[in-house]
């Protein structure tokens, strides 16, 4: 574990009772302020990895360090906005201060900033019912940011906007990063999401989840919309996209080979 | 998706859409009732009523057969003052069962989410109590409630078990699934922000419950009412303290037919009323947020 880094994963494995391998000797480090993205197709346990960071799943063997304070300040995102629809915008921002015991009055302030910095400032009385899709993905986002967390977690936040949204709210969270440089961990299967957002791309591949590349994107910030159409993009989502074939392909080839081999016939009989 | 455009024009120069609703009601009112909603059941009811006069007319039925609406109607205003203590009588029974089953059917609900253990031991005797038929049950009800209380008490606290038996179940029920109905990924942002047993009791279990729980009341106020004319009939109370179930048992014994019907219609007229004053209690509840009770144009 380096110096700077923020929390490691060593020789993680994940299995789930029913025998599925979702996770196998994964390691990973992830720096101070770093932007790192787990790209691979569904399956490959990208999500797994993040709840176990989250300490909201268990693993099977392995072991999951932080560095400097035991407790870091994490917030999640999840792939749904997943608002309490009885309460306001303002209301459900507030959330993770009203859980940790703070009142209303001290809440305030924290609220309005976040709602600030996701351009939601008036919509404060709203409910979740009256905004779209997008705005209510700023919401849960601005409910992530109330708590001035260290480490963002994001689970395929943008996977179910469509793609104008989705590369707005991309280029948004791309500033308030460059701003408050928090350490992001972002789950992601868009290839063209991972390389603008990231300056660090794990590739995944599945059965079993495994990592099978580290790409670093090293293109300076701020990324405007021009990198989204430069060479220098473009190269990196074709050598990802190389990878990530490759690793699909390989397992292919595994299960032929598997197939064919007369012990696990003998083993099915 | 949404174009989020309309969610600017949904509030135009800061009018919340509460203001904005609130500027045209008279006229939506006017519309309301002049609506198929309504106007359509009041053709039928009034048809359905004018038939049944005609026929009851033409055949000449004696009315200890079956009395047209219009002597219905009369008999109710000249029995009003023998009818409407009864009436005040079953109501108060179903109220106390119905308040009674609002409170252990929450409670228990509660309790069975806080522990799988708990829920699982005592389900089955929840679903038993509602499965026994309350007519076979309440001549014993009635008869070990005697042993213990003396005088008038013991019939209305003996018919208002009867009644609470039938009314506890559905919330119970319905409370059960809708605590256990919360969005999973709430569950876990609680989780995540190390929220205790009873914060997410009183923030995330119990308003996902609210729209399951109003569900069962719905259900329930009606049943607490059956429940107590089901158990006036076996307990055929006479004296001062007898109820609607009472009149309309006399009323048949008697031939009063008419009496009876008269009887009948009220207790009709108020399983409506509790049915509807628990509707308009869970649209208020819920008007803000839940599809069941948000007016949407197309």
């Amino acid at each position: 574990m380096t110096p700077s880094s923020t929390f490691s994963l060593s020789n993680v494995s994940k299995v789930y009772s029913n025998g599925t391998v979702a996770l196998q000797d994964l390691n990973l480090a992830v720096n101070d302020g770093q932007f790192v993205s787990l790209l691979g197709p569904s399956g490959c346990g990208k999500s797994t990895v993040l709840r176990i960071v989250a300490g909201l799943g268990h693993m099977s063997s392995g072991q999951l360090s932080w560095s400097h304070q035991a407790n870091r300040r994490m917030a999640f995102v999840f792939q749904e906005a997943a608002l309490m629809p009885w309460a306001t915008v303002q209301n459900n921002v507030r959330l993770p201060l009203k859980l940790s015991g703070m009142g209303k009055a001290a809440s305030n302030a924290a609220v309005a900033e976040a709602l600030e910095m996701v351009d939601l400032t008036g919509f404060e009385s709203s409910y979740p019912r009256e905004l779209s899709g997008g705005m209510k993905m700023r919401v849960s986002i601005a409910r992530a940011l109330v708590t001035k967390p260290e480490v963002l977690l994001m689970d395929e936040p943008f996977g179910a906007l469509d793609e104008m949204t989705r590369s707005k709210l991309n280029s948004d969270l791309l500033n308030l990063w460059q701003q408050k440089q928090w350490t992001v961990v972002f789950v992601t299967h868009n290839i063209y999401e991972a390389v603008y957002l990231s300056n660090r791309v794990i590739v995944m591949a599945a059965r079993p989840g495994r990592v099978v590349a580290d790409v670093p994107i090293d293109a300076p910030y701020p990324r405007t919309e021009d990198f989204r159409t430069s060479a220098m993009f473009n190269h990196y989502c074709r050598d990802i996209s190389a990878r990530l074939s490759q690793a699909a392909s390989h397992h292919l080839q595994d299960n032929a080979s598997s197939v064919r081999s007369p012990n696990v016939v003998d083993s099915l009989v | 998706m949404q174009n989020p455009l309309t969610n600017f024009t949904a509030v135009p120069d800061g009018a919340s859409p509460a203001e904005a609703a609130a500027t045209f009601p008279m006229g939506s009112r006017l519309r309301w009732l002049l609506s198929a909603d309504v106007l359509a059941p009041i053709v039928v009811g009034v048809g359905v009523l004018v038939l049944w006069e005609v026929g009851v007319r033409l055949t000449n039925t004696p009315p200890y057969i079956l009395p047209g609406p219009l002597l219905v109607l009369q008999t109710l205003v000249s029995e009003w003052g023998t009818l409407f203590p009864s009436l005040m009588i079953t109501l108060q029974i179903t109220l106390v069962a119905f308040v009674a089953a609002v409170v252990t059917g929450l409670a228990i609900a509660i309790l069975f989410t806080q522990s799988k253990w708990i829920e699982r031991s005592f389900f089955p005797y929840a679903v038993i109590l509602q499965t026994t038929p309350i007519v076979a049950i309440a001549p014993l009800i009635i008869l070990w409630v005697r042993q213990l209380v003396q005088g008038q008490q013991a019939t209305f606290i003996s018919l208002t078990i009867c009644a609470w038996i039938v009314a506890f179940f559905p919330i119970l029920s319905n409370t059960t699934l809708g605590l256990n109905s919360a969005d999973h990924n709430l569950l876990n942002l609680f989780q995540l922000y190390k929220a205790n047993r009873w914060q997410t009791l009183r923030y995330l279990r119990l308003p996902s419950a609210l729209p399951y729980f109003l569900g069962g009341l719905r259900i329930s106020g009606g049943l607490a009412l059956i429940g107590a004319v089901v158990a006036e009939f076996v307990a055929g109370t006479g004296g001062t303290r007898s109820g609607i179930a009472y009149q309309i048992l006399i009323s048949s014994f008697n031939l009063q037919i008419p009496r009876m019907f008269a009887a009948l219609l009220m207790t009709t007229g108020l399983g409506v009323a509790i049915f509807v004053a628990l509707t308009l209690l869970s649209d208020l509840l819920l008007r803000d947020w839940h599809e069941s009770a948000i007016k949407r144009e197309n």
